[in-house]
Parts: structure tokens; sequence; C-alpha cells
């Protein structure tokens, strides 16, 4: 069985489809992410599964449970990680766990034992009676994880877990979730890091105005969109344009730059280089963001 | 429990325990207002002010302008420690501190983070009058047992100013708005609500005004309570009063609703 099934869910917001019919399920102990650009759906789509927004159409069921209908029993077994910075900022570190432990009906002992725990897994220990403020963001960020897990939840829901933490407390983060992972939890999170969302993610789906693009584990959709390599080349000479439009090959035009999804790219580079120059080729391994800007494009989302 | 709809458990009690969690950290800070503020006022109208007037009648008995001024006082402050509560404090709760959409991330709904909310305003409104209860005795202006009422009476009329603080909290765009609430309720309430003079001193229509505001009800019960001195008319004040809560918490749970669950 399924620990989270949707279901055809939508969400209209007066005009807005925010959300348009997506159907997917994540099975225990994966790791699945929801991938898109602003706007494309995802918060929406992560607050029906916690009851922040009424879902216009399309079932829901986590834990096999039918939603909104049994949601405060699967909010019991299940942690959520919002967007926005919501710590207790009258509390101190200690307290914010103690007091959510409590929403839980955690009892005191127990509470205390396990935040404790928490606080050592995430390093915050020696803060534990430090208020809330003074924290750095890659703190507060932790601390924010280690209050979602408090009532060791069998799913744990992040959305944008890394946004505006600065390199070293996002490898922080990633190297919790990855021992979480490791003992069994089921993850599913929405990022705009593709690197996060490639070595995380089992598996994971890139949406984009409401609907699912595509869906699948990071290095299959990365093989089927894009290749395994991207021929990149540099101020491209008409000759260069002219003898790839021959070609049956695949490639995007940026003007000065060609990009070449090329699925056996050794073979053209050689070509090229021979015939032509290799002066301002490259080729190099093809990403998650090769296929995420394929399918979404690249005009920007404001 | 199901109320109006809403789907409201003990779990209220966990939101109502978090504010009292902040609260005792800062509690000194917290006491002085109630236990200087009646001081301050009876000692400023006690010597400046009753110099110049002799007494109030006040339904049959002629008091001091002290003994008329101390229930008011409890009175007024039962206003403001729930009314600023669920405004201020409650809105930036919810709208700066996003503490609500956390709680809202656990078994907790929406409808129990505004009743927890409710309900410690209102317990802020007792602890207020408790301890200008203790300040007004020294003075000599309570009248016992009797003036025991005033906690319970704190209580209920802490829930009235509660929920409508609420309902505003639900209603404005930014905290600067709840400027108009106050210049068009509250401070008129602290004003015209028999609290500084008789109503009997105003203009009939004045007087039928009055009765429509929440304070006027809770000043006169408060009053009864200090002078040991109960008219039929209570039973009114009281059954307004209940009503008012009862009214008003609903919607404004709803237009909380409307707000945050979208």
């Amino acid at each position: 069985m399924p620990i989270l099934e949707v279901r055809e869910l939508a969400k209209t917001f007066n005009d807005l489809q925010a959300v348009d019919g997506i159907s997917f399920q994540v099975n225990k102990g994966e790791c699945f992410g929801l991938l898109g650009p602003n706007g494309a759906g995802k918060t929406t789509t992560i607050r029906m599964l916690y009851g922040f927004t009424p879902p216009s159409g399309g079932q829901l069921r986590i834990f096999g449970e039918e939603l909104p209908e049994r949601l405060r029993q699967v909010k019991y077994r299940m942690g959520i990680c919002q967007q926005e910075d919501n710590l207790d900022p009258d509390l101190t570190v200690l307290d914010n766990l103690l007091v959510f432990s409590r929403y839980f009906d955690l009892p005191n002992r127990e509470a205390l034992e396990r935040a404790r725990q928490l606080l050592n897994f995430f390093g915050l220990e020696s803060r534990s009676q430090a208020k809330i403020q003074p924290l750095s963001g890659g703190m507060k960020r932790r601390l924010v994880l280690a209050r979602s897990l408090i009532n060791q939840p069998e799913l744990l829901i992040l959305d944008e877990p890394t946004t505006g933490l600065d390199p070293q407390s996002r490898h922080q983060v990633w190297d919790r979730l990855e021992v979480l992972k490791k003992q069994g939890l089921t993850i599913l999170l929405t990022t705009h890091y593709m690197e996060e969302a490639a070595s995380l993610c089992d598996r994971l789906l890139i949406m984009d105005h409401g609907r699912i693009l595509v869906e699948g584990p990071p290095a299959e959709l990365i093989r089927t969109h894009v290749g395994r390599d991207i021929l990149e080349i540099r101020d491209p000479s008409p000759m260069v344009r002219d003898f790839l439009r021959d070609r049956e090959v695949v490639y995007e035009d940026f003007g000065h730059r060609l990009q070449v999804y090329s699925m056996a790219g050794n073979d053209l580079l050689l070509r090229l280089s021979r015939d032509f120059s290799a002066a301002g080729l490259s080729l190099r391994p093809a990403t998650l963001e090769d296929v995420f800007l394929r399918l979404t494009g690249r005009e920007l989302r404001e | 429990m199901n109320i109006y709809g809403f789907d409201i458990s003990r779990r209220f009690i966990k939101v109502w325990r978090r504010n009292l969690a902040v609260y005792q950290q800062t509690w000194k800070i917290s006491f002085l207002p109630p236990l200087l503020e009646p001081l301050f006022y009876l000692l400023a109208f006690g010597i400046g002010f009753s110099t110049m007037i002799d007494g109030v009648q006040y339904q049959g008995l002629e008091l001091s302008y002290r003994q008329f001024l101390a229930p008011a006082l409890i009175s007024v402050a039962i206003m403001y420690n729930a009314f600023f509560e669920t405004s201020y404090n409650s809105f930036v709760r919810m709208y700066y501190q996003k503490t609500f959409d956390a709680m809202l991330a656990t078994p907790l709904n929406l409808a129990e983070i505004i009743t927890g909310e409710v309900a410690w305003a209102a317990t802020k409104s007792l602890l207020a009058s408790s301890l200008m209860l203790i300040v007004i005795t020294l003075f000599g202006l309570i009248d016992y047992p009797s003036g025991l009422l005033v906690l319970p009476l704190a209580l209920l009329g802490g829930l009235g100013f509660a929920t409508i603080g609420m309902l505003f909290t639900a209603l404005v765009p930014n905290i600067e708005t709840f400027n108009v609430p106050i210049f068009l309720f509250v401070t008129p309430m602290f004003l015209f609500s028999g609290t500084f003079f008789p109503l009997q001193n105003l203009p009939g229509w004045a007087q039928g005004l009055a009765m429509c505001l929440p304070l006027t009800h809770v000043v006169q019960m408060v009053r009864a309570a200090t002078l040991g001195h109960f008219t039929s008319g209570l039973w009114f004040s009281l059954f307004y009063l209940l009503v008012f809560a009862a009214i008003i918490f609903p919607v404004a749970v709803a237009r909380m609703h409307r707000r945050l669950i979208q």
C-alpha cells in the first residue's frame, strides 16, 4: 500500500487553475520530489496534503486514510516542514520542541528525551537554552526539521527545505536527510535545487502550470529527455549551424551558444572538431537541470 | 465537540498553555500594570480630583468618587487585557510569527487555535483583575464576599472582548488598521460606558447608545459586585454579555477560516 496517493487532484483559485488534475503516489521508504518553476503548483499541492488548502477536486489518501475527513488522525503520523521559517520566537530552542510535542499529545518525559535526541542529531544541543532570533539561518532550518520530527512521523513533508541557506548549511541538511532516508523515513519534498533532487530523490516529478510533465527516477529522466551528455558549442559559425541542421540532432539555439542533446555526443564532438574547429566545443554530462529547463522553458517566472 | 459546525476539542488547552509558557517568562513585568494602574488612578482621583466633587449619586446610593471609579478601573482592565491580546498579540502571532501556521501542521485545527487564544485572553483579564482587586481592597473600596464575583465576571467580560478582538484580527489587512476599531469602539467605550461618570449624566439618546456597548454591562456588574448592591437590571447585562460572546465567537472563527485556509 502506498503511503501517499494523489488522484486527479485539482485546485482553482478564482480563475486560476493552480493544480490541474495531478496523480502520483509515494511508496514507503521512498524519497519523492516535486519540482517545477515558481507558480507551477508545487506549494499548493503540498498545502492540500496537510489541510491548509481545501482541494477543489480529486482524491487524497495518506496512510490509506481519506483526506480531508481523517486529517487529524493523519497529522499525528506526519511531519511538516513549511517553507517559511515559523519557529516560535517567544520560546527557547528546547521549548520550541517541547511546546510542539504537546500538540501531538506526547507525554512530558518522552518529549524531553525525544527533543534531546533531535537536538543532538541536528547539532543543536549546545543551543538548547538559546532564543530563536540569534540563531543562524542554517540552525533555524535544522531546528524546524527537528521540530517536524518530534512526533516520529512516518511521512515527512518538506517544502523547499534548503532555500536561502549557504552551501555549508545546505550540505548539512542534505546529510541529515540522507541519514533519515536510510532509517526508512518516507519523504516528500519540493525544491529548486536540481542537485538536491537528483541526489536525494528516488523518484520525482516535474510539474508546470498545474500539470505533471514527467515522472520517474532522476537518472532515467535525464537519459530519456536529454541523453547522457550535452555538447555545448560557443559562438558557432554558420557552417556549424548548417551542419547540425542537416543532421538528425536535437539542439537548442541560444544565439551565441548551441546546446546539442546528442545521444551520441562523442561522435559528434569528433566530427565537429575534425571538420570545423575544436574551439568553443565542450562536452559535459547531462544533469537534471537540463531536463528541467528543456521541459519547462527558459523564460523567467516572476 | 461540535460548536456551530466547528470541531473543537479540549486540545485548545495546548494553545492556552503555549501562551502561558511565554507569559511565565515575563510575568514580573506583566504584573506591574495591574498593580500600579489602580494605585495611580485612585491616588490621582482621590487626592487631586475628589476635592472638586462631593460624591456620586448611583442607583440611590451616595458614593465617594473613588468608590464609583474603582470598579470601572477593573472593568477597563478586563476590556484592555482581552482585547489587546486577541488583536495586536494574536495578529503578531498569526501574521508575523506564523505561529498559527506552525500549529496547523499538527493535530490542532484552526477553531481550536482560536479558542485557545480567546481563552488565554480571558485568562489575562482574570489575572489582571485579580491583582487589581487586591490593590483596591487595600483602599477599602471592595465589599466582600460579593466582591469575589469580580473574578467570574472578568472571565465572562474577557471572553466577550477577546472574541471581538479576534474578529478584528481576522478582518484587518495590516496591524495599523487596528487603530480604526480602537478609535471607533474601544476608546468611546472607555469614556462613555458609565466608567468615569454615571450614564444618567448623558442625554437620553446617548444612554441608549451606551447600553449597546459591552463595556457598559461589564461596568454595571463589576460595580454591583464591588458595592454589594444588586438590581434586577443586572440579569439583562449578564444575558447581553453571554449573547454577545456567543454570537461574535463563531463569526470570528469563520472569518479566520476564510483568511487562513484557502
